[in-house]
C-alpha cells in the first residue's frame, strides 16, 4: 500500500493531482487575499494583476465603514456565548451519555440524532415572532441560543465518545482514594478531555462566527458581521465585501489549524 | 484501602423510573460509609439543560413552523400561505433551482471526496499537511465562499483578467447575471464544490481509518489488483459512510443560501433565499414558514428515499 502505481509516470501523474487539489483549494483563497490588499481602484480595474501591490487602503475602508466595527465586535460576543452555552450544556449530556445507563437515554440520543436531519438555521423564523413577544428581538443572546442549537448536538456527540474513551475505572480509582465524584471528574476525566473539548468548544465558535440565516433573520441593529454583510448587500461598494470576506475567512484558517488533530477522530465519526 | 464496592441494582424498586435499568456501581468503605454514592437522579441532571434546550430551541420551534404555515393571521387553520406562495412567479425558478443545484453539485462531491480520501490512503509523507490543506474550506462560511468566488468570476475579476491576458476577450464579460443564467447557474456549482466537499472528505477519510488493514493485505496477498480491492472491499465497507455523507449534503444542499445571495442575488432565486425574503423585506412570516415547510418537506423524502435505497441488506449485516 506504500508503494505508489507501477510505474514512474504513474507516480509523477499522481503527484500532480495532489498539487492540482491543493491550488484548487488555496488559489482562491489566495486570489481573495491579493484583491483585499488591493486599492479599490485596482479591484475594479481590468484586467488585474495577480499579484498584489501591498496597500491597506481596502482593509482601512472596510474598517471605518459605518457599523464594521461593532459588527465585528456583536459577531465575537455571539460566538463566546455560544461557546459557553454549548460546552455548558453538552459536555455533561456527553458524559452522562457515556457513563450511565438509565430510562430514556435512546430517546434523547434520539433527539439529538434527529435534529441533525433538520435545516436548523430555519428555527429562526418561528424563534423571530416569539423573541418578539418576550422581547429577545435584534439581541445577540437571540442568535446565541440559535447558534446553540445548531453546534449543541454536536457537542453532544463529540463529547460522548470523547468520554467513551476514557476508561471508568480511572475515576474509580480516584474514588477508592477519597475523591468525591465532583473531585474525581475535575481532577483525573477532565484533564484528559479537555483538549477534545476544547476542540468542540472551537467547532461552536466557528458555527456561530459562520452562520448567516438566522443571524440576518433575527436582527436589524445589532448585527453581527455574517449579518451585517448580507442587509448591506445592495448598497455597500464590492471591495467592502472582499475585505469582509477576508475577516470572515482568518479566525477560521485558525481554528481548523487548531483542531486538525481532532477533525477525523472526532467530528469524521461524530458526523456518521 | 478498607473499601469495598456494592452493585447497586437493589435501588430498583425505590425508583421507579429507573426499573430495569442498571445505576453506576456505589462505592463503599468497610465501616459502611459512603465514599460515594450511586444517585440515580444524577444522569437525568446531567441531561436535563441539554434536554429542555433542545425541546424549547428545536421541538417547540419546529412545531411552530407548521402553525405559522398553516394558519392565516387571524389564527385560523388555512392553506392561505401555501396560496400566496404557489402563485407568487419566484416560487417554481427557486425550487426547481434548488433542487438542480443539489442534482448538480452532490454527485461531484461524493465523487471527488472519494478520489481525495482514496489519494490521501496512499500518501505517507505530508499526509498531515496535505490533510489540513484540503479541509480548509470547512471552516469557511457560505458567505465567504460566495465572496472568494465573486473576487473571481465577477466582470472586473480574476477569471476575466485571465481571459484576457490569454486573448481570448478585449473587455470584461458579466458572467453573473440574468442573461448568462447558465454560466450565473455554474459559478454557484463552482462555489458549492469548493466549499462544502470537505465536508464529506473528513466523513469519508474517517471511514476508510475504520476498515481493518488487514483485509486490503489479504485481498493483496490473494493477488486483488488495486482496482479490485476498491470495489469488493474498501467501497462496500464504507457504505455506512458513503450513506450519511450523502444524506448530510443533500440536506445541506437543500439549505443553500449565501453563495446564491452573493453570486446572483435575485437572479438566481433559491428556496432559503426566498424564505429570507418573505420574512426580511415583505415582513410575511407566515409565507417565510410556508417555504420553510417545504424545505422540511423535501429534506425528509430525500432522507427516507437515501435509508431506503442505500440500506444494508440484512444478510450483510454481521
Amino acid at each position: 500500500m506504500k508503494r505508489v502505481g507501477g510505474s514512474s509516470a504513474m507516480a509523477w501523474l499522481f503527484g500532480a493531482s495532489l498539487v492540482i487539489l491543493c491550488l484548487w483549494v488555496l488559489l482562491p483563497l489566495y486570489l481573495l487575499m491579493v484583491n483585499s490588499v488591493s486599492t479599490p481602484d485596482q479591484i475594479h480595474g481590468w484586467p488585474k494583476r495577480l499579484w498584489p501591490e501591498i496597500s491597506f487602503d481596502t482593509i482601512l475602508f472596510f474598517w471605518n465603514f459605518q457599523g464594521v466595527a461593532q459588527a465585528m465586535f456583536n459577531s465575537i460576543v455571539t460566538a463566546v456565548i455560544t461557546l459557553l452555552l454549548s460546552i455548558l450544556l453538552g459536555t455533561p449530556a456527553g458524559y452522562g451519555l457515556a457513563r450511565f445507563r438509565f430510562r430514556g437515554k435512546n430517546l434523547f440520543r434520539i433527539m439529538v440524532l434527529m435534529t441533525r436531519a433538520f435545516p436548523l438555521p430555519l428555527l429562526a423564523l418561528p424563534l423571530a415572532v416569539v423573541y418578539l413577544q418576550i422581547g429577545l428581538d435584534d439581541t445577540l443572546i437571540g442568535v446565541a441560543l440559535v447558534h446553540t442549537m445548531l453546534a449543541l448536538p454536536f457537542t453532544v456527540l463529540v463529547t460522548f465518545s470523547l468520554f467513551l474513551g476514557i476508561p471508568r475505572e480511572l475515576e474509580e480509582v480516584a474514588w477508592t482514594m477519597g475523591c468525591t465524584r465532583w473531585e474525581a471528574f475535575r481532577k483525573v476525566v477532565l484533564p484528559l478531555a479537555a483538549p477534545g473539548i476544547a476542540a468542540s468548544a472551537v467547532f461552536a465558535f466557528v458555527v456561530s462566527w459562520n452562520e448567516v440565516f438566522a443571524a440576518a433573520i433575527l436582527t436589524v441593529n445589532n448585527q453581527t458581521l455574517t449579518a451585517f454583510l448580507v442587509q448591506s448587500l445592495d448598497e455597500s461598494p464590492v471591495h467592502l465585501k472582499f475585505a469582509g470576506g477576508l475577516v470572515l475567512v482568518l479566525p477560521a484558517l485558525v481554528f481548523i489549524f487548531a483542531v486538525r488533530k481532532y477533525m477525523f477522530s472526532l467530528w469524521g465519526i461524530a458526523s456518521r | 484501602m478498607g473499601l469495598f464496592r456494592v452493585q447497586a441494582r437493589a435501588f430498583e424498586p425505590t425508583y421507579p423510573l429507573l426499573q430495569g435499568a442498571e445505576i453506576a456501581v456505589g462505592w463503599y468503605r468497610l465501616d459502611g460509609r459512603v465514599a460515594v454514592k450511586p444517585n440515580p437522579w444524577l444522569p437525568y441532571l446531567l441531561l436535563g439543560p441539554a434536554g429542555i434546550f433542545v425541546l424549547v430551541f428545536f421541538v417547540y420551534p419546529f412545531l411552530q413552523v407548521f402553525f405559522l404555515a398553516f394558519q392565516d393571521s387571524a389564527g385560523q387553520w388555512s392553506l392561505e400561505n401555501f396560496r400566496v406562495m404557489v402563485d407568487d412567479f419566484n416560487f417554481a425558478p427557486s425550487l426547481i433551482n434548488t433542487l438542480m443545484l443539489c442534482f448538480a453539485v452532490v454527485p461531484v462531491q461524493i465523487c471527488l471526496a472519494l478520489v481525495m480520501a482514496m489519494m490521501i490512503s496512499r500518501v505517507d509523507r505530508g499526509r498531515d499537511t496535505l490533510l489540513y490543506i484540503w479541509t480548509i474550506p470547512l471552516g469557511i462560511s457560505d458567505l465567504a465562499a460566495g465572496i472568494i468566488w465573486l473576487s473571481i468570476l465577477e466582470q472586473s475579476g480574476f477569471f476575466n483578467s485571465l481571459l484576457g491576458y490569454a486573448g481570448l476577450i478585449d473587455q470584461p464579460l458579466n458572467w453573473l447575471n440574468y442573461q448568462n443564467p447558465v454560466a450565473l447557474f455554474f459559478a454557484v456549482v463552482v462555489a458549492e464544490i469548493w466549499r462544502a466537499t470537505a465536508i464529506v472528505l473528513v466523513i469519508l477519510v474517517a471511514g476508510v481509518g475504520l476498515i481493518p488493514k488487514e483485509y486490503n493485505e489479504a485481498a493483496e496477498v490473494f493477488g486483488a489488483g488495486t482496482w479490485r480491492r476498491f470495489f469488493t472491499i474498501t467501497l462496500p465497507l464504507l457504505r455506512p459512510s458513503l450513506q450519511s455523507a450523502l444524506i448530510l449534503r443533500t440536506l445541506l444542499a437543500f439549505e443553500v443560501f449565501a453563495v446564491v445571495l452573493i453570486l446572483g442575488g435575485i437572479d438566481l432565486p433559491v428556496l432559503m433565499g426566498e424564505s429570507f425574503k418573505w420574512q426580511f423585506e415583505y415582513r410575511d412570516a407566515g409565507v417565510a414558514a410556508t417555504y420553510a415547510v417545504v424545505i422540511l418537506g423535501i429534506s425528509i423524502a430525500f432522507t427516507l428515499l437515501f435509508l431506503w435505497a442505500l440500506r444494508v441488506p440484512e444478510e450483510a449485516q454481521g
